[in-house]
């Protein structure tokens, strides 16, 4: 295993997940909502966002599918050794996965849960080269009125707010920047 | 206790397990999360739901706020302030305003909540269709095939014999037009708060469940065309503040049963008599040795 | 004039230290170890460990002491303090055909390979206060046949086993969920069920239990055996690459042998119920044995009578002790807003039916 992968965990990690789950909390909160999460410095390419969010959730109990840009021996064995999660190669079987958008399509393989259990759906990371305020327009809950977030589709979306209540949850991240799309969301244009 | 314990109490992996079903409740408003609650050193029935969701949202910095009834100083509720305190070095307050994270039983207080604050409410019976249901099977159907005729029929044969709906607390509502959700035995006069700018979340640590209400989310009480929804409230003013869009706690004060009507949210009255707001049994702010 | 009522907190602090010093009582009387507690009222250690799911007599002991000897109080505590303990891996499973028995009896056979063993039982003690204890008498030590601790003693019902008389359960090396780090989802393994049934509250599981024997879910069991005896837990050691004995547990296992009649698919047959119980305590092993059997209608292809012990769901949201006394004590906490909100309605509808009558005489 590389140092690289056995550095950039948390330092202190009870505060500083409990600084990212806030953040995470918050934007999951209020679709389309800009914050900034950090405490994780994972191999490159994975971001600081991606990798924070991610020591945050993960653990032994949620399996991770990894895109194929981030299944180097280093990121996987940095998410192995931080979090103990198991790397799974099937997507049916991923709690969270990580990726470029274009990696994740196509997202209907993933699990969206069971009208018993919607919860039980996985949820995904979507590393983007920037974040900005501006795009498709969003409205539904944690939204007043309406707000705009740079996505990398609308279609998608706009199919996944559709299977509410079931239906895909979207972390959107670029450098330490955060932004959260849930199934609740409605995409105009 | 402090220095034994990981911060806010819970071992890491715990919180983890917590937050990812936080998150998918706040992702799926009004449903109900199943999550493996943990024992508390406090009894089931006192609040365990309510405290572990906010040991696991908690940051040192938070300024934490914890009422039973509306009121800071219920036994209850200092007793669960004290534990974070210890266990978590926040900040503690007893005024709304000054809250980052509000943890409540029975009681929205009655300053509107902002853009920066979570409110966490401890539950006792997280399921609506729990009294029309008893089985946990049934009722997880009936939630997913959005069959809600039976909670209908019982408020219906309420207003067919008593003319109205009989339910005072514990009112249930329909979160978002999907799932009908039980917003914890707040008296039905809150239930319009739930509209709100925080962020609710809801834990129920016996039953294992937590579920959540985003922001600005619709959160409809149910009610028929000709039967709406009635918040109902106090007939008189606060005897203390004088306040009349506040709920009330009826006091009684001697032994011929001579009542009073005061703020059920003590933080709600304290405020309104230091600006100088005087009820008809009560004494200008300044003078109350109290 | 109103007074609110202040001072919660200092209230509280008081009522603690009164708590402290009522629980030590007369300083004349000399305060209780942990040792005798763990020694002399050892079948109460047993019941706070094997409820409280954590196998340590001298944190039992503490419990026992702490509260007053208020066991489900001690097992709350002690489940408090278990849920805070990091994993460090999960044992093997125990064997109790290995079982080093002080005690084995089976009510089917007069006699069986490897002996009926008494051991320290009250089955037939006089129940007659023995005031010689009062003064604080010592036991003269016991006589005992030689330990049979090396001695490998069959479980009785193998024997049926050989004739096909009773059904085999099916060999399963899964993994079990843990009832303490996953919710409870129905409906419930077998391993769920009796995980929650080990640790559900002795006085539940023993008024379901005899609820089957007075015809709520009749299963007509008989003992087919009750051991009582040390075993060793194993743990794999993946750097070592085989497993290393941590720890000598005390545990009492009854497996029953229950009259089955038969079903569309199966002939008739014996059938078993099983209870394994952390300690010494048969009275929660046989009646867990009873419940567990009650359970299995479905899986045998029997009747729903509508009886409480064959229902799931029933039996298991309600057999743990510490949610129960939790929920069931809580409402002694405040809830005058909900009542001022059930007064209020009474008021109004009070008012309004009162209004009609008038209207209408």
């Amino acid at each position: 295993m590389e140092a690289e992968s056995l550095s950039g965990g948390f330092d202190n990690a009870p505060i500083a997940s409990a600084h990212a789950f806030r953040v995470a909390l918050d934007v999951m909160a209020r679709p389309g909502k800009i914050g900034k999460i950090s405490g994780a410095l994972p191999p490159a390419p994975m971001t600081v966002a991606a990798g924070s969010l991610i020591l945050t959730l993960c653990d032994p109990e949620t399996p991770v599918w990894l895109a194929p840009s981030l299944q180097g021996a280093t990121i996987a064995d940095w998410v192995r050794f931080h979090t103990g999660a198991p790397l799974v190669a099937n997507r049916a079987g991923a709690m969270f996965a990580v990726g470029r958008w274009e990696e994740l399509a196509p997202i209907t393989d993933f699990p969206i849960g069971t009208p018993q259990y919607p919860d039980r759906s996985t949820t995904l990371i979507v590393e983007m080269d920037r974040m900005t305020a501006s795009g498709p327009t969003l409205r539904g809950p944690g939204i007043k009125d309406s707000i705009q977030l740079g996505l990398p589709d609308v279609k998608s979306f706009q199919a996944n707010a559709a299977l509410f209540p079931l239906g895909l949850d979207f972390y959107f991240t670029a450098g330490s920047q955060i932004a959260a799309l849930p199934r609740t969301t409605k995409l105009e244009g | 206790m402090s220095s034994d314990y990981n911060f806010a109490y819970l071992d890491e992996q715990t919180k983890r397990m917590i937050r990812r079903a936080l998150l998918k409740g706040v992702a799926i408003p009004g449903y109900q999360v199943p999550f493996a609650s943990r024992e508390m050193p406090m009894p089931y029935g006192w609040g365990t739901g309510g405290v572990q969701v906010t040991a696991a949202c908690l940051l040192p910095d938070d300024t934490l706020k914890v009422i039973d009834q509306g009121a800071d100083d219920t036994t209850n509720a200092v007793s669960i302030r004290k534990f974070f305190e210890k266990t978590a070095s926040v900040s503690v307050t007893e005024e709304t305003t000054e809250a980052t994270v509000i943890q409540t039983r029975h009681r929205i207080p009655e300053t509107p909540l902002t853009e920066g604050q979570i409110l966490v409410y401890q539950v006792p019976i997280p399921e609506p269709l729990r009294f029309l249901e008893p089985r946990e099977t049934e009722t997880r159907k009936m939630h997913a095939l959005e069959e809600y005729g039976l909670m209908h029929v019982k408020l219906y044969e309420d207003i067919a014999r008593h003319g109205h709906i009989a339910t005072a607390y514990a009112y249930p509502v329909k979160v978002e037009g999907r799932y009908v959700m039980d917003p914890s035995p707040i008296p039905k006069f809150d239930n319009p708060k739930m509209e709100m700018a925080g962020l609710q979340l809801f834990g129920a640590g016996r039953e294992q469940r937590i579920y959540a209400v985003p922001p600005y989310t619709r959160v409809v009480s149910l009610d028929f065309e000709d039967h709406p929804f009635e918040r109902g409230g106090a007939q008189q003013p606060c005897g203390l503040c004088a306040a009349t869009d506040a709920y009330l706690d009826e006091v009684i004060m001697d032994d011929i049963g001579t009542r009073m009507f005061v703020c059920s949210d003590t933080d709600y009255c304290r405020k309104r008599r230091e600006v100088g707001h005087v009820g008809e049994m009560g004494v200008p702010k300044a003078e109350d040795a109290a | 004039m109103y007074v609110a009522v202040k001072g919660g907190e200092a209230a509280i602090e008081n009522a603690h230290s009164w708590l402290d010093e009522i629980r030590r009582g007369d300083t004349d009387v000399p305060e209780l170890g942990i040792a005798q507690i763990r020694n002399q009222l050892a079948l109460a250690v047993d019941r706070v460990m094997a409820e409280g799911s954590l196998y340590d007599p001298d944190l039992a002991a503490l419990a026992i002491k702490q509260s007053r000897g208020d066991l489900i109080e001690a097992i709350f505590l002690i489940r408090a303090y278990r849920t805070t303990l990091p994993r460090f891996g999960s044992s093997r499973p125990i064997k109790t055909e290995n079982m080093a028995c002080m005690r084995r009896i089976s009510a089917t056979f007069k006699d069986v390979p490897g002996g009926q063993v008494l051991g320290p039982t009250f089955d037939y003690t006089h129940r007659l206060l023995d005031f010689k204890l009062a003064a604080e008498g010592s036991a003269e030590p016991a006589l005992k046949a030689p330990a049979q601790a090396d001695e490998v003693k069959p479980h009785i019902t193998s024997f049926l086993n050989d004739e096909g008389l009773i059904q085999s359960e099916p060999q399963n090396d899964q993994t079990p969920p843990d009832l303490t780090r996953e919710p409870l989802e129905l409906p419930a393994s077998r391993a769920l069920r009796l995980q929650a049934l080990t640790r559900g509250d002795e006085g539940f599981v023993l008024g379901m239990g005899y609820s089957t024997q007075r015809g709520y879910g009749r299963n007509h069991a008989f003992v087919g055996e009750l051991r009582i005896g040390n075993v060793a837990v194993e743990v794999d050691i993946p750097e070592l690459g085989f497993a290393v004995e941590i720890a000598d547990i005390e545990i009492t296992e009854c497996e029953t042998v229950n009259q089955f009649t038969g079903s569309k698919t199966e002939p008739p047959q014996f059938t078993r119920g099983y209870g394994l119980v952390f300690g010494q305590s048969e009275r929660k092993a046989i009646s867990m044995a009873l419940v567990d059997r009650a359970l299995r209608w479905k899986e045998l292809g029997e009747d729903d009578t509508g009886a409480p012990a064959q229902d799931e769901e029933f039996v298991l949201y309600h057999c743990d002790n510490i949610q129960a006394t939790g929920f069931v004590e809580h409402i002694k906490l405040p809830h005058y807003v909900d009542f001022q909100a059930e007064l209020e309605l009474v008021r109004k509808l009070r008012r309004e039916a009162n209004a009609a009558r008038e209207a209408a005489e």
